[in-house]
Order: structure tokens, then sequence, then C-alpha cells
């Protein structure tokens, strides 16, 4: 019954439009659109592309940061746990990367922005005294043509992720044991943790990393922030051809579309073979018993990496807030001359009605999904089967799915339906992102309850429905809660989604702060982009605090809650 | 109270039909301690979750359980009336010891006065008089087997399936303990089946000894 319910729910509601949507970008990509008279299939559509200007460097410019930026974050998410996995300072870090992990990403880019641009925070920390400057140096940093710092944005905000799931996956992994082994067995640190733990947690993060790079391929908000302009990555070009007033930009911008898709699977695939070949010549070389002197140093070097790039990103959100307080703050001052509410007060008109949106989109499309998420894995106690893999690929393939692939034509299969631009569909579609991340956080914990617990309260005569309300729920309370706070954060963080599908209308933080930061009023792009960061952060706090508030006295629950 | 009966019960792995249980009948007379010994992997535990209705669907099982002529097989955990007491005491740690007992407390027993006088008793019967808003994490190993006894006697089983509930016991703490369950079974005439690989277990039971092959 439960489980027929929610695999009509997952498979009507989810799955079907996601692929409506992809089958309606397919079709123009390969010249089928009655809008333009297309009716054969045809090949045009990918000329045009390959002609159209800036299209080899746009394609260019996408695949390379995806690749760098995925490397860099899963290396130094892995080279921090190596150096510090297992010490005390690790726990400090993890609530210190707390906010990173809550910010959307277009926040953190923005706050990266304001940090490295000229007339950022680091050059005025750094001048006049080192860079002898008194003006803004006139360099370009932010949107610069090899997409550098588009990389380091992504970094930032993709670090700290991985590291979330790595901790989570660690957990599961006998770390000081192992590491003790390996070293009275002559490896140091950071070999034992590459040769024994790391390909122990590997296989249980690698949907996330795969989720990073795919996201990084695709990504829209950060890169019209922090990306080239002229020509941008693949997917804000994109999205430039989609909404070209010229309507035959459809066909090749469905082929764009299409072809992200291609670079997605392809860069997994090409993922998927770096993997085996890093297992195969690992096995050599542990087989040849070398220890690695070398990996030492060198996983120092980069772990305080890790935590320099945590404690920028920490300290661009710190920026933002400040931007918004600012007055007036002259150039190189490090901090403003006058400091005012004003600009908050200014465009209250504005921010007040965004958050609210965004605060009752996100809250719904949580509610939802956590109750969704819920109802799947009740279903798949009461089926006592866990999942598998088709099911799996069901939830988290929106997570590998380029945005572009199939949002506009989603959007134009609902305006067919007279379903578009309304507040429930953007609510619907946001779903299709936070029901796999809630998913994410929540199977993990929930699998791993002590199924003793639920025979105990059956054996003394309870229902399933009384068992997963009086034991299952408030046992897995804390998790629900974290899981709620990702899905959350995953809704306020949604930029495409909610501009195609609200066509415009449904005006949240994030639209609003991307459409501002190309802005010349850095306070005012400030409000958007702290509020935007703040709210997610202020219910991470609350679903931190909730559990260890309700179960205070209860010390057998705290111990898991971190 | 009536006996717990398996018929030709048989236990085999779902995948490779390699059997665990081979053609298993047994009677458990009311107040009698029947203890199932096998080594670890013989199959002890995989048959005790069968009689409560846990059967993991990794295993297939064939025959029936019964207590006195209810025939049990087609009925689920929470309908079978079997208490369970597991290696570990398994008490709900969000809850207080006090609601823990309330939990298991059938809930033919009405109105809030009531309750709280029953499961009151059943805490100082326990020696645990005054733990009733007490965090389960706070009190020691013995007292807490003690409370996950009086949890499950409180849901009036017809029968008790102990799995090892005294393996994670102290010395001193397993004699006390082992009196403490027979006792009470004894006392309400309860049909009890302990699954060990501790000979002393058995020999405190004192009832029949079924040996596994392992």
């Amino acid at each position: 019954m439960l489980t027929a319910l929610v695999a009509v729910i997952v498979g009507g509601g989810l799955v079907l439009p996601i692929f409506v949507g992809l089958a309606q970008t397919f079709l123009p990509a390969f010249g089928i659109l009655d809008a333009v008279g297309g009716e054969r299939f045809s090949l045009e559509p990918w000329r045009k592309l390959f002609a159209l200007p800036g299209f080899g460097t746009s394609l260019r410019l996408s695949i390379t940061s995806g690749l760098v930026a995925t490397f860099l974050s899963l290396a130094l998410a892995a080279c921090f746990f190596a150096v510090f996995g297992g010490r005390a300072r690790q726990g400090l870090l993890r609530k210190f990367m707390t906010p990173l992990l809550a910010s959307p990403h277009a926040a953190v880019a923005i706050a990266m922005a304001f940090l490295i641009a000229p007339s950022g925070w680091i050059f005025r920390l750094l001048s006049p005294w080192a860079t002898g400057q008194t003006y803004p140096p006139n360099i370009i940093i932010v949107h610069d043509p090899l997409g550098l710092s588009l990389i380091l944005g992504l970094v930032v905000k993709e670090t700290p992720f991985l590291l979330f799931m790595m901790a989570a996956a660690l957990k599961q992994v006998r770390v000081a044991d192992h590491l003790k082994m390996g070293r009275s067995l002559g490896y140091g640190r950071a070999s034992t943790w590459f040769r024994i733990i790391f390909p122990q947690v590997y296989p249980q993060i690698r949907l996330a990393v795969y989720a990073v790079l795919a996201f990084s391929l695709s990504v829209i908000d950060a890169a019209l922030i922090l990306g080239p302009n002229n020509p941008p990555p693949l997917a804000v070009q994109t999205l430039r051809w989609f909404s070209d007033p010229n309507s035959a930009m459809i066909l090749p911008a469905a082929a764009s579309a299409v072809l992200q898709l291609l670079v997605i699977l392809g860069a997994i695939a090409l993922w998927w073979v770096a993997e085996r070949l890093i297992v195969l010549v690992g096995r050599l070389r542990i087989d040849g018993g070398v220890r690695s002197a070398w990996l030492e140093p060198t996983a120092r070097l980069i772990g305080r990496f890790t935590v320099i790039l945590v404690g920028l990103g920490i300290a661009g959100l710190v920026g933002l807030v400040i931007w918004s307080l600012t007055w007036r703050w002259r150039f190189p001052d490090a901090l403003p001359e006058a400091w005012s509410l004003k600009i908050w007060g200014a465009v209250a008109g504005e921010w007040l009605p965004a958050l609210t949106t965004t605060a009752l989109i996100g809250a719904v499309s949580t509610l939802l999904s956590l109750c969704l998420a819920i109802a799947w894995l009740e279903a798949e106690d009461r089926a006592n089967r866990p999942r598998r893999g088709l099911a799996a690929f069901v939830i988290y393939w929106p997570l590998i799915l380029p945005q572009t692939a199939f949002l506009f034509s989603l959007h134009i299969a609902f305006l067919r339906t007279g379903f578009g631009g309304g507040l429930v569909s953007v609510i619907w579609v946001h779903m299709f992102f936070v029901f796999p991340y809630v998913m994410l956080a929540l199977a993990d914990p929930w699998r791993a309850l002590d199924r003793r617990y639920a025979r105990a309260a059956a054996s003394l005569g309870h229902s399933k429905g009384d068992i997963l309300l009086r034991i299952k729920l408030p046992l897995l309370l804390g998790p629900l809660m974290a899981a709620a706070a990702v899905g959350f954060a995953v809704s306020v963080a949604q930029y495409l989604a909610t501009l195609t599908i609200g066509e415009g209308r449904i005006v949240t933080l994030t639209t609003e702060a991307v459409a501002r930061s190309s802005g010349a009023d850095r306070r005012i792009i400030a409000v958007f982009a702290s509020l935007q960061a703040l709210l997610p952060m202020l219910v991470y706090v609350l679903a931190l605090l909730l559990p260890a508030i309700l179960y205070a006295r209860r010390r057998g629950l705290l111990g898991d809650q971190a | 109270m009536k006996a717990l009966v398996l018929n030709q019960v048989t236990i085999m792995l779902r995948a490779s039909h390699q059997a665990l249980i081979h053609d298993l009948s047994l009677s458990v007379a009311p107040g009698e301690v029947t203890t199932i010994m096998g080594a670890s992997g013989s199959g002890k535990s995989t048959l005790l979750n069968f009689i409560g209705g846990h059967l993991d669907p990794a295993f297939v099982a064939q025959g029936q359980v019964s207590i006195g002529d209810r025939v049990l097989n087609a009925l689920p955990a929470e309908a079978r009336q079997i208490g369970f007491l597991f290696q570990d005491d398994m008490l709900f740690p969000h809850l207080s010891v006090g609601s823990n007992l309330a939990f298991g407390l059938a809930a033919s027993v009405r109105g809030r006065r009531l309750r709280r006088e029953r499961v009151e008793a059943a805490l100082s019967i326990a020696g645990l008089s005054g733990f009733y808003d007490r965090d389960p994490a706070t009190l020691s190993g013995g007292q807490r087997a003690r409370a996950a006894l009086m949890r499950t006697l409180l849901a009036e089983p017809k029968a008790l399936l102990l799995d090892e509930p005294f393996s994670k016991l102290d010395q001193e703490m397993r004699d006390d303990m082992r009196r403490f369950v027979f006792e009470h079974a004894r006392e309400q005439d309860l049909p009890v089946l302990l699954v060990t690989h501790d000979e002393a277990d058995a020999r405190a039971a004192s009832g029949p000894i079924v040996r596994l092959q392992g």
C-alpha cells in the first residue's frame, strides 16, 4: 500500500515531469518544434550551434572549470581528513564550515567577488603598505577570462560539502584503529589515510562527488557572478540563447542543453575511468609496500590550504554583512568609515517580500520532501528490503542532470497545461532538487537505526504506525532536522528553477541577489546576498538546537547529534 | 498460560537454501525455561527472530509456531504477544525510564493514574522506585536490564524469548539478573526460550537443553 503510494507520487510527481522536460529538449535539438515550423528530424540545430560565435570557448570554459573545481574540492577535503582526521581541531573546523554549507552558491560567489575584487577586502587589507596602491588597481580578477575566480568560488562552496559528506561516511569506518595499525607498520598518517581509509570512504561519497561534478559543469548563478562574460561558460550561454528574442534560437539552444547533458555524462565516465586507474596504480604501490614519505608534507600543505579556504569563505560571508551595514567605505580602509542601517531600510520594500517568498517556498518544499522521504524509507522498512539500483537512480538523477536540459522545456509544457508561473509550480519544481538532497541526508541514518528498537516495540504489541511515530521519528529527530536544514538550503539556493518556472514573477532572495549582482551599489547587493546566506544558516542553527533542547536530559541520544 | 510449540521448523538462507535450523520441533511448557545452545552462526538468534515475527528477508522458514493452539505464523510481530529481550536492553533513549515502561504497558490499562501506578509498581519490583523520570542513559547496566524486563512483562506476553540477555552484564550482576528474570517468568507461568552459548546460563535455567549444530 504505502510502497505503491510512494511509487506513484515519486514517479508521477518527480520523475515524469523531468522526463517530459528532457524529451521536450531532445526534440527541438534535432529540429522538431512546431512553433518554428520544424517537423522533420535534422542535425541543423547542431550545425548552427557549432557555428555560433564563442561556442568553442564556452564549451572549453565549462569543462575546465567543472573538472578542475571538482578535483580541487575533493583533494582539499581528502587531505584535510588525512591531516586532521581524528584530531580535536577537526570538530572545530566542522562547526566553522556550517555557514558555508548552508549558504547558497550565489551568496558564496558574491562573497568571494567582494573579497577578491581589486576594490575588495583583500586588496584593502594589503593596501597601501604591500601593494603601494591608494586606488583600487585596474586589473581584472572577477570575471577573468580563464574562469579562475569561478573555480575559486565553486571550490569554496563544494569543499565544505564534500567534507561534510566524508565526515558522515567516516562514522562507519574505524579510523583510529586503522590509523594506529598503519602507523605501527611504518606508514605515515597521510599514507595510511590514502591507502586504508580513503578507499573505504570513497565508495560512499561517490554519488556526492558526481553531483559536485555535474553541478560544477552546469552551474549558472555562480558563473554569472564570477565567471567570464564574453563568452561565458556554456550553461550561461545556453540560458542566453534560450531567452533570445529570435525564437529560432531555441533550436541551437536545445542542442546546447543536450550537449551539456552529454558533457556531464562524458565527464562522469572519464572520472570513473580515472577512479579505476587510481585503484590499479594504488594496488601496485600497496603490494610494493611503498611508504611514500613525500605524501606527509604534501598532504599537510594541502590540508592547511583547506583551512585557509574555509577561512576565506567565512571571511567573505562576514564581509557581506559588513558591506550591507556600510554607509561610507573608502579605499583602502580595512573597515567602513561610516556604518548604517539605511541601506537595509531603503530596499526593505524589496527584500521583505523576497524573504517571505523564499521562506515560504523553502518551508513548503522541504516539508513535503521530508514527508515523502519518510514515506519512502518507511515503505522500504515495511517491504523489508533496501532500495535497489533503479530506485536509487530515480531519487538521485536530478542531481546529475544539467538544469538547462529540462527546465525550459518543462516550463513550456507547464504553459500548455495552464500550470505555469505560479507559486505551486515553483514549489513543485524545487522539490525535484530538495527531495534527493533530503534523501541523501536522511537515508543513511535511517537505515543505520538499530532495527531492534522497532522489534522491541513490536514485541510490546505496538503497530507499525505507532512505532514510526513514537519510536523511529523521535529517535531520528536529529537526522530529520539536519535533512530539513539541507533541504531548505537547497530550495533557497535554486536560481534557474525559480527564474524559468516562476517566469520572473516569483522573486526570491536568490533571483534578486543574482539579478542585482552586476549592479553598481555593493551595499544593496550585500543586503540580498547576506539575507540569502543568513536565512538557511538560521534554519541550520534551529535544526541543531531543537534536538539538543528537546533531548537535553537524554544522554543516550546526544552522542549522535553532531 | 499455554505452551510455546515449534513444529518441524526449518530455516534456510534465501539465496543458497542452505539450512541453518533443520526440522526442529519442541514444546516449552508454561513456567519452563528451555535453553538453546550453539556456536555463533548456528542460527540461534535467527530462530528467535522467526518465532517473534522479525525474520530477516535474507532467510526463508517453514514449519509452525504456536502458543497452545493459536498458530502465530501469519501474525505480524505486534500481534503475537511474544516478549523479546535482546543482548542489549534496547531501552528507547528518547524516553524516560517510566515512559519506556508505559510504552510497554498494555493499552487495555486505562487512565493516567492507574497506568502510572502500574508502572511505579513494576519499577519498585525492579528496585527502581523513584526512577520514573530518569534518563535511561544514567542507569547502571543491571538497572537497565531490569527495566527492560519490566517493560516486556508489562505488555502481558504469552511467551518470552531471551537472546543472550545476560552476556553483556558483569559477572556478579549476571547471577542476580538470571535469578530475577527466571523468577518473574515462572511467577507469571510463561514459557521461556533462552538462546545462549554460556553453559552457566543453561545450568541456571535448569530446564531442557537443545543443542544446535553450528
